[in-house]
């Protein structure tokens, strides 16, 4: 007897089924080539004119002296990404918590579903609520009332403007929120259900069991979710071009207006005057491209050794 | 015993926490929904599809260009990064398990992180910067860029769900394993990857920063792909940020039916994917 299977695996339809493939996989490492190299190619003027150092640590930006200084831009980005996790964790883990342990089920698809649909929302529509009806509301009642409680804090003093690093801050925190909170009921999903029945069966509370047994299991896989909506809200342009004041300072209180990465990008590339410009705003680009790729990195590994089980949880 | 008190009030506390956690996402969303439909209906009419932008303080005048602009680019989106993004799914499912497959994997993951600004950049130096000029053609070029990843990722998700009892039917039956991915592995997969299709154009649709500087903008019709086109998400921003008020109310216009547009994309890509897969996380 013949061996059919080996006889058909050298078969010409089948070689050729493979080669189509894989050079349809090797299509899309030439795209990521492509943008790496374009990026670079977009960005090399500024090097050259300006470098690396300087361009980093130097707070001065003014396009018509060609003068080009990243660090408010860095600084405006991490501060309002600060903001918009420290609002988004939080509430990312209660709600994940809602709909996987704590709950009403009848409850649970409803809320699956609105969480959905605040992804689905484009960025320039988050801008446009922002700036008519958020931008107001921190104006009137909240910053005022952060400066009576907190202004004891440099983060919280100044006029009350609305426009600034707080309200870039908190849209933010509204659009990173579906990324995080599917994260985090990914990563929930994998905690072994005996060791929360166990904690239930010693007696615990349904809280207890969640903190002893599930929080500390999920824990880095937790952090893995915050890492992405991180990497999210370093990169998020409109919503934030619209709402955070658009100047090139530095402040440390939170009301003050700023600017981050992809709203000088936005706001200037279409109108830069000569390549040194350009390459300045490609630089800054290519920064971001830099931060995002080590955070994403990072989180995926975290939530695949949540997903590998328990030598992640000892973590 | 009262320690059992103490420690169930502990408990209903954070119940009652998840529960303010849960309201925190929901009352903003109710928010935005509602004031983009109450703020935008009064403007839809049917000459708001039809007809070009009105200067300041002129009565009437629509988003049609607009419109048409969006699909025009998400259009020449489609026809690039479709053949890539789903032949890289299909190379992912169906022969992803090797070397070539794991960096194939990473490298798409890596890309759909990136920064939709950034792609703007790249679109710019790809076809702006070449061309010495503003063009649909480049907006669309951004647009694929950011569709490629997330339609490969998607695709190879639907794939997989086809279940193995097919393959191994149809390889039992003598099918020639190429005639079996072809014929049987993808027909089956069709409407999730049609699912996946649906999610990428609408995601598309809705990216505002990486046409900014590449599509830039038009008052006028234009269907010339070498020409600066108008784009929806665009037209939004630019009516948003002015200082006049009868061009905010055409923003909120705008938006609802921009969320229009995008609402219906989602929820029939939600309707061809039931019972398969809850819509593919970004």
């Amino acid at each position: 007897m013949a061996i059919p299977v080996q006889a058909r695996s050298g078969n010409v339809g089948d070689r050729t089924w493979a080669w189509v493939t894989a050079i349809f996989g090797g299509l899309l490492l030439v795209v990521a080539g492509l943008i790496l190299l374009e990026l670079g190619r977009v960005a090399a003027p500024a090097w050259s004119h300006i470098g690396i150092v300087k361009f980093l640590f130097s707070s001065d930006w003014d396009p018509v002296q060609e003068k080009f200084g990243a660090l408010p831009f860095i600084y405006g980005t991490l501060v309002t990404s600060a903001v918009a996790l420290a609002i988004a964790l939080p509430v990312s883990v209660g709600l994940a918590l809602f709909l996987s342990e704590m709950g009403p089920r009848s409850l649970r698809t409803p809320v699956a579903y609105a969480i959905e649909v605040l992804a689905a929302i484009p960025s320039v529509i988050y801008g446009l609520w922002g700036l008519f009806v958020m931008v107001p509301w921190l104006r009137s009642p909240v910053e005022p009332f952060l400066a009576k409680t907190l202004g004891f804090l440099p983060f919280f003093q100044g006029p009350p403007i609305g426009l600034g690093y707080l309200a870039a801050g908190v849209i933010l925190a509204l659009m990173i929120l579906p990324t995080v909170a599917s994260v985090t009921i990914e990563v929930l999903k994998t905690v072994p259900p005996a060791l929360k029945e166990g904690a239930l069966a010693l007696g615990a509370t349904r809280w207890e069991s969640i903190r002893i047994a599930v929080l500390p299991y999920a824990r880095p896989g937790i952090i893995g979710a915050s890492l992405l909506g991180l990497g999210r809200a370093l990169g998020e342009t409109m919503a934030v071009t619209m709402v955070i004041g658009n100047s090139p300072e530095i402040h440390a209180s939170l009301f003050a207006p700023g600017y981050t990465l992809p709203a000088v990008i936005a706001n200037e590339f279409a109108e830069a005057t000569g390549d040194v410009h350009v390459g300045a705003l490609a630089a800054l680009g290519l920064v971001l491209f830099g931060i995002t790729l080590i955070l994403n990195a990072i989180a995926r590994i975290l939530v695949e050794a949540v997903a590998r089980g328990p030598r992640g949880a000892r973590a | 015993m009262n320690r059992l008190r103490w420690r169930k009030g502990v408990n209903a506390f954070w119940t009652m926490m998840s529960g303010a956690a849960v309201l925190a996402a929901v009352l903003p969303l109710a928010s935005l929904l509602w004031l983009v439909i109450s703020h935008g209906a009064p403007g839809l009419t049917p000459g708001f599809f039809t007809s070009l932008p009105t200067p300041v303080g002129e009565p009437g005048g629509g988003v049609g260009n607009a419109i048409v602009g969006t699909f025009f680019m998400v259009g020449i989106a489609s026809l690039l990064a479709l053949p890539v993004g789903i032949g890289a799914g299909i190379f992912l499912a169906e022969k992803g398990d090797g070397k070539l497959g794991s960096v194939v994997r990473f490298t798409s993951e890596v890309l759909s992180g990136v920064p939709s600004i950034v792609i703007g950049i790249v679109a710019y130096g790809l076809v702006v910067a070449r061309m010495k000029h503003f063009s649909a053609l480049a907006g669309g070029v951004a647009l694929a860029l950011l569709m490629v990843p997330s339609l490969a990722r998607s695709t190879e998700e639907f794939i997989r769900l086809v279940p193995s009892a097919l393959r191994e039917a149809s390889l039992a039956l003598g099918v020639p394993a190429w005639k079996t991915s072809l014929r049987v592995i993808l027909r089956t997969a069709m409407g999730g990857i049609v699912t996946a299709v649906l999610l990428a154009v609408a995601r598309a649709a809705g990216e505002t920063a990486p046409l900014l500087f590449t599509a830039l903008n038009n008052q006028y019709w234009n269907t010339d792909p070498l020409q600066p086109t108008a784009s929806l998400t665009v037209q939004i921003y630019n009516y948003a940020i002015s200082p006049y008020e009868d061009w905010h109310q055409k923003a909120w216009t705008a938006a609802l039916v921009l969320l229009l547009l995008v609402g219906l994309l989602n929820f029939a890509a939600r309707f061809l994917s039931r019972n398969r897969l809850q819509g593919a996380p970004r």
